[in-house]
């Protein structure tokens, strides 16, 4: 990393090697296709010699059953999902992460944080609250956001694995059915992004694309932050992802 | 930070005990919720690291040794967060006595200790209502260790903080890292306006200190009727008589 940040606090207690390695956040919401153009980069970058590291939302060793028993026993309030969230991600910050950087790997992350900022302000909570959580995070080199709009959501989510409980956001009473809380929580969630996507200076990538066209726009973006070069959000915004306020879905150029 | 600044404005009452291993807060807290029961009050009970989901996660990865300073105090604030929700806020907002076997000070020094940031953990409690009263009971080092050890085989992997590895042997570790907590407990007594109570003294006399400082909090809650007048029936117990300050 050229640049090792902590967004707040940091590890105190931990002594950092040299992060050799590049750490590239993929954001965007549920069903966007992050773990589909992940898989395919993976081969890309290896095929390149780069080592790489996929390291996905709620997936650590230490939390993964814990997070999935929770779910479906529908009984945990906002605060005590945030922290769940928060220690999957410190453990693997801590065990995969961090050691794959010192190792002078590529780190993909599958979600990062901004996935609990957008859920919990979703669900109501005080977004300064879990902003503060997440003070021990190291800002990636590179936050690539999946963009879409609901509408263009609707059909990937139903094509896919259908629109399930949590996704929909039915835990908070968005809507009067499954296909209105979907609509409602998703459309709230995409809006909690386009915000931080400002805040935080994602690079947007056009996600409403065929899966191809995303996929070389990602891999230019990852590219050039290999070769050391400088990619101003803006300027990568004018180059032809997604404008602010998806209107018609944008067709190839 | 409202932990600190302002009471909560619930009709019930809040009270908690705090110290290291071995500072026999868990005794002293037996005794006063026997206590409370016996005067009629309604009185809620709850304990660190104990709700369902939470605590089997922690137990598992204590027995693998698997936490960071970190992960090990989210993990603790998530048990916390779970139990506010459902043991300490409904009986709060109902007007029941709650008490708590630890609270977020126990975070404040045993986190810190580990390395985490001070600012930083006391951020994740502010969800947290300020406590009525909160006892401290201090306690030397060598006593606990001998208390802990007068029931026990051994020391805990984490209790010892045998994860920092500041020793080799879990009782020098152990007497390393609870001395550190015990500094961190020292400048909470000060931030956060704790009692203190000398857990050196016999456990009588400490507990009729106890009762009188609750008994001083609990001035307004009106215990159960029915036990109201049990109470007029028997005589008043020279324990409650003696904790009058």
């Amino acid at each position: 990393m050229k640049d090792v940040r902590f967004y707040g606090q940091g590890l105190p207690y931990r002594k950092l090697g040299n992060l050799k390695g590049h750490l590239i956040a993929i954001e965007g919401t549920d069903n966007v296709g992050r773990s589909t153009q992940i898989e395919r980069l993976i081969p890309w970058l290896e095929l390149q010699g780069h080592g790489v590291t996929n390291s996905r939302w709620t997936r650590s060793a230490l939390l993964y059953d814990t997070i999935n028993q929770a779910k479906a026993g529908h009984r945990l309030n906002m605060n005590t999902f945030t922290l769940l969230y928060a220690t999957d991600f410190a453990d693997r910050l801590e065990n995969e992460i961090i050691p794959a950087l010192e190792a002078g790997q590529v780190v993909l992350a599958d979600r990062y944080m901004y996935t609990a900022f957008a859920r919990s302000k979703a669900m109501g909570a005080d977004p300064a609250w879990s902003r503060a959580l997440f003070g021990f995070a190291l800002i990636p080199d590179l936050v690539l956001y999946l963009k879409i709009d609901v509408e263009a959501l609707i059909p990937r989510a139903l094509e896919g694995k259908g629109m399930n409980y949590w996704e929909s956001g039915m835990h908070l009473g968005y809507g009067k059915d499954l296909f209105e809380s979907f609509r409602n929580y998703q459309r709230r969630m995409i809006r909690e992004f386009n915000a931080m996507a400002q805040e935080f200076a994602f690079v947007t990538v056009d996600a409403r694309r065929r899966p191809e066209l995303i996929q070389n726009q990602l891999r230019r973006h990852i590219g050039n932050l290999l070769l050391g070069i400088e990619q101003a959000p803006a300027a990568a915004r004018a180059n032809g992802s997604a404008p602010d306020n998806p209107s018609p879905p944008a067709s190839a150029k | 930070m409202e932990t600190r600044t302002s009471p909560h404005p619930y009709p019930g009452k809040l009270i908690v005990v705090e110290g290291i291993d071995g500072s026999g807060k868990s005794t002293q807290l037996a005794l006063l919720h026997r206590w409370l029961v016996a005067e009629g009050h309604r009185v809620c009970f709850t304990q660190w690291n104990s709700s369902d989901l939470v605590r089997q996660a922690i137990r598992r990865a204590k027995r693998k040794n698997l936490l960071t300073p970190t992960t090990f105090s989210l993990l603790h604030a998530a048990d916390f967060a779970d139990r506010l929700s459902y043991q300490i806020m409904p009986p709060l907002q109902g007007g029941m006595v709650v008490l708590c076997d630890r609270y977020v000070y126990t975070a404040f020094a045993r986190d810190v200790a580990r390395g985490v940031d001070p600012s930083w953990v006391r951020q994740i409690y502010t969800l947290a209502p300020r406590p009525d009263l909160t006892l401290y009971f201090r306690v030397p080092i060598e006593l606990a260790l001998d208390r802990i050890l007068r029931n026990r085989q051994k020391l805990k992997y984490y209790e010892a903080g045998m994860d920092l590895g500041l020793a080799r042997e879990a009782t020098q570790s152990f007497r390393l890292f609870q001395s550190r907590v015990l500094a961190e407990y020292a400048e909470l007594v000060e931030e956060f306006g704790l009692r203190v109570i000398e857990a050196q003294q016999e456990i009588t006399q400490q507990q009729l200190l106890v009762r009188s400082l609750v008994e001083e909090v609990l001035r307004d809650i009106r215990p159960r009727k029915l036990y109201e007048r049990r109470a007029l029936l028997r005589p008043r117990t020279a324990l409650s008589k003696a904790g009058q300050p």
